[in-house]
């Protein structure tokens, strides 16, 4: 059984043209890193907060989420408080936003374990202490001390991961946890989660917009579009052999730090809104592949696509499912690049 | 496959010394004083561009990028060193109308946030417009026609021009900003990290547009990013910064394939990638820290200078 999954997970709010989350299925193993790709607004965030069965007010819920087997959806006050205070954990994007800034690190640290847990005051101080030097900070004992203004950045979000941990979760949920941060803090910063994950058999979900981070730190990867899983399977597949044309669209768009430096094929026009919907793939209207009269009309299901001709190095494919028609005739990134329509017409 | 046609460009900033750099930095230095201690943030800065150069500026967070950005366009005022662009300082005070519209034509910038260079209250199209009426250009129709093209120019139609800021997405504001810094027609123009907050895809049509500037006028660009990628794509030269000071300056296709100084192959490191090894990054960069653990602040008492010598 998965630590997480969501089974065909929707989420919709009244007066919208479309749902958030449209029948969004995926799931976490115990000790596994799972990374969750897309733009802004295609529904990362509201997946991550439905983990802990937090969903936008007034919404309409129609599907699954289970963690540890528990269901969240529609599910009491004691089990949701169980999940949020022991079984996961979440990390969010911008440190600061989290913590009370004119608190101290050690109080933050241990204010849960004393109010709900019961601890002693000098149990939960040991225990922070442990935490602190767990995720790498220098000076622990200083640290306990100090308030969030006299930490930097990528020290913060290392506390902000320390007080993850205190209830020790099983399932840890990391929403852009890096975006803020230069990248070698971010380094840092996965160094620490990767560890964390290998060493405690944690199930990770790491949401982020950015393809390269997702495919380096994870095993496997979902791509959602418009609050639709669009592609999922391994980095390796997904870096080297994208189906869908919003995967491939991604990696066109994203300057490489080396080989040729060609012209970038970004994907044409913007990501759909909330008020905006499409009767089929909601890619459509951004799809330099879309087919009139099919595209436009049905959308496609995420099903497995047929095998293709793959570099050696990937002969091994996982379970690769893509949701595109025509998914069986698109392959990869050179096809993509030569089709791309021309970067200057692409966004009237 | 790049089949459209491209947009008119935007003329050439006739350089007042022909063949002299558009854009000369000497020993620029900028200290604050926060709460009692000093904080260098810019050291020893020198770089010239040439017309028609894009020079990156890369480094962690606090390494004095903006700094350097906002001296150049006279927001900042240097403690030590010189900025000339096209041969003349620019005035560290400017007093009337003549002198700002002359440093507004030498250096533009554009910020990460679109928010900073548009007026939130009036349409893009009237936004330029103004620009353009300030810069004593033309009579209203040649006014509206010269709107017309330098929105083209970044892919922006008429009905991006009547919206207000708001009314855009993301990648469409900060295109408007783009094209409301070239209306003045300036020398050089400066971007701090103007498409570190934009979706790839956008990012993308941001780049190419960059790219296209570059091959199409003589403009200078100084580009501040973190991102060696996007630095690549669109600058020829890459100067490197820690802690405020040159750790490196070179050509990028250099910087990249045989970077020299350990700051900047700690850098390279960095960028993900398959095979990353984000464990030996940490390693490093404790190695390389005068200060132990993350970046601290620069503080004069107790990070006087740069961990190892700058390799220029
Ligand atoms: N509580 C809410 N009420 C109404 N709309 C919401 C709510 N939460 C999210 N949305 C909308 O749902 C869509 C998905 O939002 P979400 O925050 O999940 O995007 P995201 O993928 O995390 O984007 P980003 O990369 O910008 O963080 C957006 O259009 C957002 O405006
Ligand atoms: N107005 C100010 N007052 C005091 N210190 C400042 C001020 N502006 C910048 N600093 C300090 O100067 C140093 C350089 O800051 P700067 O903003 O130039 O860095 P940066 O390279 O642009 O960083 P980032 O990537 O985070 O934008 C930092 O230590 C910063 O704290
Ligand atoms: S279903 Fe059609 S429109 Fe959608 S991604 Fe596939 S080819 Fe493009
Ligand atoms: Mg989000
Ligand atoms: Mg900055």
């Amino acid at each position: 059984m998965p630590l997480l999954e969501f089974n065909d997970l929707s989420v919709a709010l009244p007066g919208m043209a479309r749902p958030i989350l449209n029948g969004v299925s995926l799931t976490v193993a115990a000790g596994e890193a799972v990374a969750l790709v897309g733009e802004s607004g295609s529904g990362k965030s509201v997946t991550a907060r439905a983990a802990l069965g937090l969903f936008p007010a007034g919404a309409a819920i129609g599907g699954h989420v289970r963690v540890d087997g528990a269901d969240l959806v529609g599910a009491d006050a004691g089990c949701l408080h169980e999940v949020r205070t022991g079984k996961a954990s979440m990390i969010f994007q911008d440190p600061r936003a989290g913590i009370n800034p004119v608190r101290r690190v050690g109080d933050f640290l241990t204010e849960s374990l004393r109010l709900t847990g019961g601890w002693s005051r000098a149990r939960a101080g040991a225990r922070a202490l442990e935490l602190l030097t767990a995720v790498g900070l220098p000076d622990p004992v200083r640290h306990l001390r100090q308030y969030p203004h006299e930490l930097s950045g990528g020290m913060l979000q290392r506390v902000m991961i320390a007080g993850a941990l205190t209830a020790e979760p099983r399932l840890l949920l990391c929403d852009e946890p890096t975006t803020a941060l230069d990248v070698t803090t971010q380094a840092e910063i996965m160094a620490i989660l990767r560890r964390l994950q290998r060493e405690r058999g944690l199930g990770l979900l790491l949401i982020t917009h950015d393809i390269d981070l997702a495919a380096a730190t994870c095993d496997r990867i979902y791509v959602m579009y418009a609050g639709r899983i669009v592609e999922t399977g391994t980095a390796t597949e997904l870096l080297t052999a994208p189906r869908h044309p919003y995967t491939a669209g991604l990696l066109g768009s994203t300057p490489p730090l080396d080989g040729p430096l060609g012209r970038l094929t970004p994907i044409r026009g913007v990501p759909m809104g909330l008020l905006e919907a499409a009767p089929g793939c909601s890619f459509a209207a951004r799809c330099p592949h879309a087919r009139p009269g099919l595209c436009d009309r049905t959308a496609p299901d995420l099903a497995r696509p047929a095998p293709v001709q793959v570099p050696a190095s990937t002969a091994q494919r996982g379970p690769a499912l893509v949701a595109c028609h025509l998914a069986d005739e698109i392959d990869g990134r050179p096809a993509m690049a030569a089709v791309c329509a021309s970067p200057s017409e692409e966004d009237r | 496959m790049n089949t459209a046609p491209a947009p008119a460009p935007v003329p050439t900033p006739a350089p007042a010394s022909p063949g002299g750099p558009l854009l000369q930095v000497s020993g620029l230095r900028k200290t604050y004083s926060t709460g009692g201690t000093q904080v260098v943030a810019v050291d020893d800065l020198s770089f010239s561009l040439h017309p028609g150069g894009a020079l990156g500026l890369v480094g962690e967070s606090g390494s004095g990028k903006t700094t350097t950005a906002r001296m150049l366009v006279g927001l900042e005022r240097p403690d030590h060193g010189q900025i000339l662009v096209q041969g003349a300082p620019i005035a560290a005070t400017v007093r009337g109308r003549a002198a700002r519209l002359a440093r507004a034509k030498a250096v533009q910038i554009v910020f990460q946030d679109p928010y900073l260079s548009l007026d939130g209250r009036i349409s893009i199209g009237t936004t330029i417009d103004g620009v353009l009426r300030l810069h004593g250009c033309g009579d209203r129709a040649a006014r509206a026609g010269r709107v017309r093209e330098l929105l083209a120019q970044v892919g922006l139609g008429d009905r991006e021009s009547a919206a207000l800021p708001r009314q855009l997405s993301g990648g469409q504001r900060q295109r408007a900003a783009i094209a409301r810094a070239l209306a003045v027609e300036p020398a050089v123009l400066v971007l701090d990290e103007a498409v570190s907050a934009l979706d790839v895809s956008v990012q993308a049509q941001v780049l190419n547009l960059l790219s296209d500037i570059r091959r199409d006028t003589g403009i200078g660009l100084v580009f501040v990013s973190h991102d060696l990628a996007v630095v690549r794509y669109v600058c020829d030269e890459a100067l490197v910064m820690y802690r405020g000071r040159t750790m490196e300056h070179q050509p990028v296709a250099d910087l990249l394939t045989a970077p020299r100084h350990p700051y900047t192959r700690l850098l390279l490191a960095s960028v993900p990638r398959p095979g990353w090894d984000p464990d030996a990054i940490g390693r490093r960069r404790r190695a390389l820290d005068v200060l132990p653990g993350d970046t601290g602040s620069p503080t004069a008492p107790t990070a006087p200078t740069a961990p190892t010598a700058p390799i220029a």
